[in-house]
């Protein structure tokens, strides 16, 4: 700094000085800036370097095409490069072509750091970080979720029952979202509600056996016919459906009598069962269906039991609308919508059921436990049915769970082991092939 | 390809699934140092591949919606 200033009038430099201070190191906005980027995901460190290479001084003004342009060219995430041009153009006019380089460069650099090194144990430190706060998770099996009356598994069986790759769930549900007026209004989500769910003649009447003519006879009840909009018609007919030789006729009394080929009475309570188990209405396997006012005001359709594969091929109900349409049933959705939407689902599900547990884990963990699952293109527990029977080593397979069979089968089989993995390494007490220990040095002369 | 509602192409959890070329493999297996066979895979009966339809020995390139990432490309060569 000009000394000679300060050796003439103390005081005139001195607010020289201060103006300085202020143009140069504190532009006004920095502050504003600084919060803004505070509030940011990406890491703080290299907000923080930006925010002091701001407080320099500058020269220079660059547009917004060369942010654009530039931030484009570095090799960063997607989500990374549209915060970092968001900040950027709101800082613009403090930028030189220069200080936009060097922002860029640190940038990339934290970047590059933050990068898993190759050869580390993502695995290890995936299973650890689920597996600790896993210890923390409550053991209730089943917990009101606030959607009436309809419970589904949370918690750690839960988390069980992903990892399981199970097919068959404690509690299958769906979540079906409305089209239009189906998701404001009340009345035609709960209309809705009713078309899907199943509806066989025994919620809808009294069904019994009359010995005397060989015959079944069905007493409807008029309240639930009308609660479920069904016509009698329609119910004849579907009566009619069951085989080309059914007669339907109705009585007096009002009951409609119903007789087949039944010759024996071993038929005829065949016949009654039939009867009693035909679908009127709905979709088979959906037991129950609410409708819930969502907080956006939309009304979605909570079921009990899942059918999304039936859901989807159904032509008679309208309203629902299909693609955000979910299930927590994740073999459902391989089937119906491809291994990528599995990925999808197990990711969802894992982070929504520790989230609501209060656990906190990092997203990339749950990803890769979802990657492993599906990267055969298929949905494979993470157990000796699944990831870790699928191993190449024997050893490591003798290690995880039946150690006899696993080594009696690889005996039989004639199986090398190639000691390649962890475990197998350790077994044998040689160093694993792992972070530094998968590369090998030599000293240079 | 079938458009509209009932497609689950459009659904929600379903990423962009398109058939990469030739040239894009090769780019991609070179970064990588990697054979095609290393790559994740997706059956042929998979939903979605019946959709594209893509064959056995095709890559397909998925641009995956990530948390973390904002937008994420992946691979999968089709299998039987």
């Amino acid at each position: 700094m000009e000394l000679k200033h300060m050796a003439e009038g103390k005081e005139e430099a001195m607010e020289e000085l201060t103006e300085r201070i202020k143009e140069d190191f504190l532009p006004v906005e920095l502050t504003a800036t600084s919060e803004d980027l505070s509030e940011t995901t990406v890491d703080e460190a290299y907000a923080k370097d930006i925010i002091v290479m701001l407080g320099r001084a500058d020269e220079g003004e660059i547009k917004l095409g060369d942010i654009e342009l530039k931030v484009n060219k570095c090799e960063l995430p997607e989500k990374t490069k549209i915060e970092l041009k968001h900040k950027l153009r709101a800082v613009r006019t403090k930028l030189s072509c220069e200080k936009l380089d060097d922002i860029l460069q640190t940038v990339v650099a934290k970047y590059e750091k933050a990068k898993v090194d190759p050869r580390e144990a993502v695995g290890i430190v995936a299973a650890q970080s689920i597996g600790e706060p896993g210890t923390q998770m409550t053991m209730r099996t089943f917990h009101y979720a606030g959607v009436g009356a309809i419970y589904i598994t949370l918690g750690l069986p839960r988390i069980i029952e992903i990892v399981d790759a199970r097919k068959k769930l404690s509690t299958p549900t769906m979540t079906i979202k409305l089209l239009g007026e189906y998701a404001s209004e009340r009345n035609k989500a709960e209309q809705l509600a009713m078309e899907i769910q199943e509806t066989h003649i025994r919620d809808i009447g009294r069904i019994g056996i009359s010995t005397g003519d060989m015959s079944v006879w069905l007493s409807l009840n008029e309240r639930e016919l009308e609660k479920r909009h069904i016509k009698r018609e329609e119910v004849e007919e579907k009566i009619k459906g069951i085989g080309a030789d059914m007669l339907v006729e109705m009585l007096e009394d009002g009951r409609l009598k119903i007789r087949g080929e039944s010759k024996s009475f071993h038929e005829l309570s065949k016949l009654e069962r039939t009867v009693s188990n035909t679908l009127v209405k709905g979709i088979e396997g959906i037991r129950r269906v609410l409708a819930r006012r969502e907080t956006g005001g939309e009304y979605v359709l909570y079921t009990v039991g899942s059918e999304l594969k039936r859901l989807k091929n159904q032509k008679k109900i309208e309203g629902v609308d299909f693609k955000r349409t979910k299930t927590n049933n994740i073999g459902e959705i391989a089937e119906v919508l491809g291994i990528e939407a599995a990925r999808n689902a197990i990711i969802d599900e894992m982070s929504s059921t520790l989230k609501e547990q209060g656990l906190d884990v990092d997203a990339r963990h749950i990803t890769l436990i979802a990657d492993a699952m599906t990267t055969d293109g298929v949905v494979k527990q993470i157990g000796r049915h699944g990831i870790a029977g699928g191993k190449a080593s024997v050893l490591s397979r003798a290690a995880f769970e039946v150690t006899v069979d696993n080594l009696l089968e690889a005996a039989i089989h004639g199986e090398t082991e190639g000691l390649k993995g962890v475990t197998e390494n350790v077994i044998v007490g040689q160093p694993i092939k792992l972070g530094t220990g998968a590369v090998e040095l030599v000293a240079g002369k | 390809m079938k458009k509209g509602k009932d497609s689950i192409l459009e659904h929600e959890l379903v990423p962009k699934h398109e058939i990469a070329g030739e040239e894009e493999v090769a780019e991609l297996l070179d970064t990588y140092k990697i054979r095609k066979e290393q790559l994740s895979k997706i059956k042929l009966s998979d939903p979605v591949i019946k959709e594209i339809k893509a064959e056995v020995d095709d890559v397909v390139r998925i641009t995956r919606r990530s948390e973390i990432a904002g937008k994420l490309l992946s691979y999968r060569l089709v299998i039987e």
